[in-house]
């Protein structure tokens, strides 16, 4: 209770500071460069320089939050990779030289490959499935809310579902979990799923397509509505299909939305660390980088030059995504 | 879309909707039907069964010889196995290795010449010719039919014993602050971004765009360093809550700037020229016109940030620890996972816990978030 009250009294202060900043220093701003009242000459050199640094008072508090967060350990990554144990010593590359030479970093970036094929993919198809069907039902509104639900759901709380599906039981006993029930139910003998080297990734992969593929509906879906209806009609009177329709008219439509759908599930992915830490923790040859990464950094590993040179891989891993970010952001500030 | 609404395949499309949707949504109901079951039935069978009898292989150890009575010559013990419990007796037998040999009602021969009947409502006797000797009493070995029994006592058991309740406050603090705080920041400068004039804009936004794919785990060490740095130098604890709220927010501010200046940029120019025409400066425009404008925006960040920082274990693990007393819901669901993975009770409700909460505002307010993500992403 205490703690709570504590928490809402530090919540209401750190807003109000934060309010305060802005009203106070945009306050203080007019007060020391007023352009009303004034004379032509005075009054026009206070906006100017008023209209110069209001935008650096606005973007402050983001500007330095992101330095500090995320550009500073960036570059800190960067030359941390470059160092032992500890960030002292220099060592060169020899943290990526033992990286490469290390079999479970290589397990890990195969493992990783394997999710970043499969899982935007499948998440995205389902998707794009799903928005395609939903929007001739009456009842896709419900149904695209149900399944939108597990994006709700922590990476923890789906493992914690998905366990209990794969729980495994030994062969004679009932089934508690429903996938060996089907399996033993079809005459098949149980299996403990996350122990089948190799297997156990996809069914890892699962999890995460089960909670990705509502937040790609959501967005196809949109991206199906805006489609003109002109040229699907053209389509009809032409005497296309509806498959035709869909795969000839509508998806090409839809291309640059698909893109970045595919995009932003591709970097969920390479952060993936909850689900594999939950679920079998890397054994069983399921590892992938993020986890990996934690492991040296801070469970036993305790080596910062080996976990930020994992880091490391993840970013280089990112950048082709980034780039090609920047150049779309870019193409449509050319266009505002 | 027209076309083939009206085909007859429409019935495939329903058919396979309702497919997805129950493939979809039954792992999550099969969670909360097992959390809300007795705990020795879900322990022995599937959630799907749950409305269904279910069948136990049970021990009783009857009374000792100490207790028989002689009737007719005989001596008997008698009582009822299921000791007033609900259910019935579907078989019964006189070892572990066969516990389901004989019919209720039947009569079993036990080793020391006494005779064991066993009825369904779960009354029995053993009946022997000579005064039973010795101080154990005899085991009865049966399979009961319990009926479904649901339940709140895991939910009791998890709040009460396992320190979620605390855990539960945890996460509570962690995630409204980190909530609010970087509205207000990103607002300001997505509006800044959006509508006001600079130099190096444009290169401010391709470094905003940039960072939206910086893996979070890259900051996870500098940034450890910096906060022991901090607070060693202050003479304060490196992991405090004010910490992990910076830490969320400079995490989630690169998505909340995107997505609010991508809606900003949307909003009608006129409207915010002809204030500037009333003599109205970036700042009133701002507080007066684009901040209630941008609601749904807003409010689709403010759910996103709240989702993720309550799901978050990673960053909560680093920067708050994973002590007993600071754990936050996910972590120690995670180590109950460990502790305790086979007892199912224990997992299933505490897992319902903690997706609960972001249930709750997701089903509550989607209809925003939607509305937000699309000025987002759909151009």
């Amino acid at each position: 209770m205490q703690q709570l009250f504590f928490a809402v009294l530090t919540m209401i202060a750190g807003v109000l500071a934060c309010a305060l900043y802005f009203f106070g220093t945009n306050f203080i701003l007019d007060r020391l460069l007023p352009s009303k009242g004034l004379s032509g000459p005075q009054a026009s050199r206070n906006l100017r320089l008023t209209n110069a640094i209001r935008p650096w008072l606005f973007l402050g508090p983001a500007l330095i939050t992101l330095t500090v967060y995320l550009v500073y350990p960036v570059i800190e990554s960067i030359r941390l990779s470059f160092h032992g144990r500890s960030g002292i010593e220099f060592v060169g590359f020899r943290n990526f030289i033992w990286m490469f030479n290390d079999g479970e970093f290589r397990q890990s970036i195969f493992n990783n490959f394997l999710w970043l094929l499969v899982v935007p993919a499948l998440a995205t198809f389902f998707g794009l499935i799903i928005a395609a069907l939903t929007d001739r039902i009456w009842w896709g509104n419900i149904a695209k809310t149900l399944i939108f639900m597990p994006m709700a759901i922590s990476f923890v709380g789906a493992s914690v579902i998905w366990k209990f599906i794969y729980d495994y039981r030994p062969e004679g006993t009932e089934q508690i979990g429903i996938l060996n029930a089907l399996v033993v139910y079809f005459g098949g003998s149980p299996e403990a799923w996350v122990t089948l080297p190799f297997w156990n990734n996809f069914f890892l992969m699962v999890i995460l397509i089960w909670i990705q593929t509502g937040f790609a509906m959501v967005i196809l879906s949109a991206a199906l509505r805006g489609i003109p209806e002109e040229t699907v009609e053209a389509a009809v009177i032409d005497g296309a299909n509806g498959l035709q329709i869909f795969f000839k008219i509508m998806i090409p439509q839809i291309w640059g939305t698909i893109a970045v759908v595919w995009t932003t599930i591709t970097i969920t992915v390479l952060k993936v660390f909850d689900i594999v830490l939950a679920m079998t923790n890397g054994q069983w040859q399921s590892q992938v980088l993020a986890n990996l990464m934690f492991d040296w950094m801070f469970r036993g590993g305790g080596d910062f030059g080996r976990g930020a040179a994992i880091a490391l891989v993840i970013m280089v891993l990112v950048v082709p995504i980034m780039v090609w970010n920047i150049r779309n952001a870019n193409k449509e500030m050319e266009g505002h | 879309m027209i076309a083939s609404s009206r085909s007859p395949l429409t019935w495939v499309v329903h058919l396979s909707v309702a497919l997805l949707v129950i493939l979809w949504t039954l792992p999550t109901a099969g969670l909360l039907i097992s959390s809300l079951r007795d705990k020795d039935q879900l322990a022995v069978s599937g959630w799907w069964t749950s409305l269904a009898d279910s069948t136990q292989n049970l021990v009783f150890r009857a009374p000792g010889p100490d207790t028989q009575v002689e009737k007719d010559g005989k001596f008997v013990i008698a009582g009822n196995v299921l000791e007033g419990g609900a259910g019935e007796v579907a078989a019964f037998g006189s070892s572990s290795l066969k516990p389901g040999d004989f019919e209720p009602g039947q009569t079993a021969d036990l080793n020391g010449g006494e005779k064991l009947t066993v009825q369904v409502d779960g009354s029995y006797e053993i009946v022997s010719d000579t005064a039973m000797e010795g101080t154990r009493g005899q085991r009865i070995f049966y399979q009961a039919t319990v009926p479904s029994r649901f339940t709140f006592d895991n939910y009791r058991e998890v709040f009460a014993a396992a320190g979620i309740g605390a855990s539960f406050i945890n996460s509570l603090t962690v995630a409204i602050p980190s909530t609010i705080i970087p509205i207000l920041v990103a607002a300001f400068a997505a509006y800044a971004l959006a509508w006001m004039k600079f130099p190096g804009r444009a290169i401010l936004v391709a470094v905003v765009v940039g960072l939206l794919v910086v893996p979070l785990q890259m900051s996870l060490i500098p940034l450890l360093k910096l906060y022991n740095g901090v607070g060693m130098f202050l003479g304060v604890p490196a992991k405090t809550y004010v910490g992990i709220w910076l830490a969320h927010m400079g995490f989630g501010l690169p998505l909340a700037i995107y997505l609010l200046r991508n809606y900003m940029v949307g909003l009608p120019r006129e409207i915010m020229e002809s204030a500037r025409v009333d003599g109205a400066s970036d700042f009133d425009i701002f507080v007066k016109i684009i901040l209630p404008l941008s609601f749904p925006a807003l409010a689709s960040f403010a759910i996103f940030q709240f989702l993720w920082t309550w799901n978050d274990l990673l960053v909560a693990m680093v920067f708050l620890g994973a002590g007993n007393e600071e754990l936050v819901l996910t972590g120690r669901l995670v180590n109950l996972l460990g502790s305790r993975g086979g007892n199912w009770e224990i997992l299933t409700a505490s897992a319902f816990v903690t997706i609960i909460v972001p249930l709750i505002v997701f089903f509550s307010l989607q209809r925003f978030l939607v509305r937000g993500l699309l000025a987002g992403s759909v151009k």
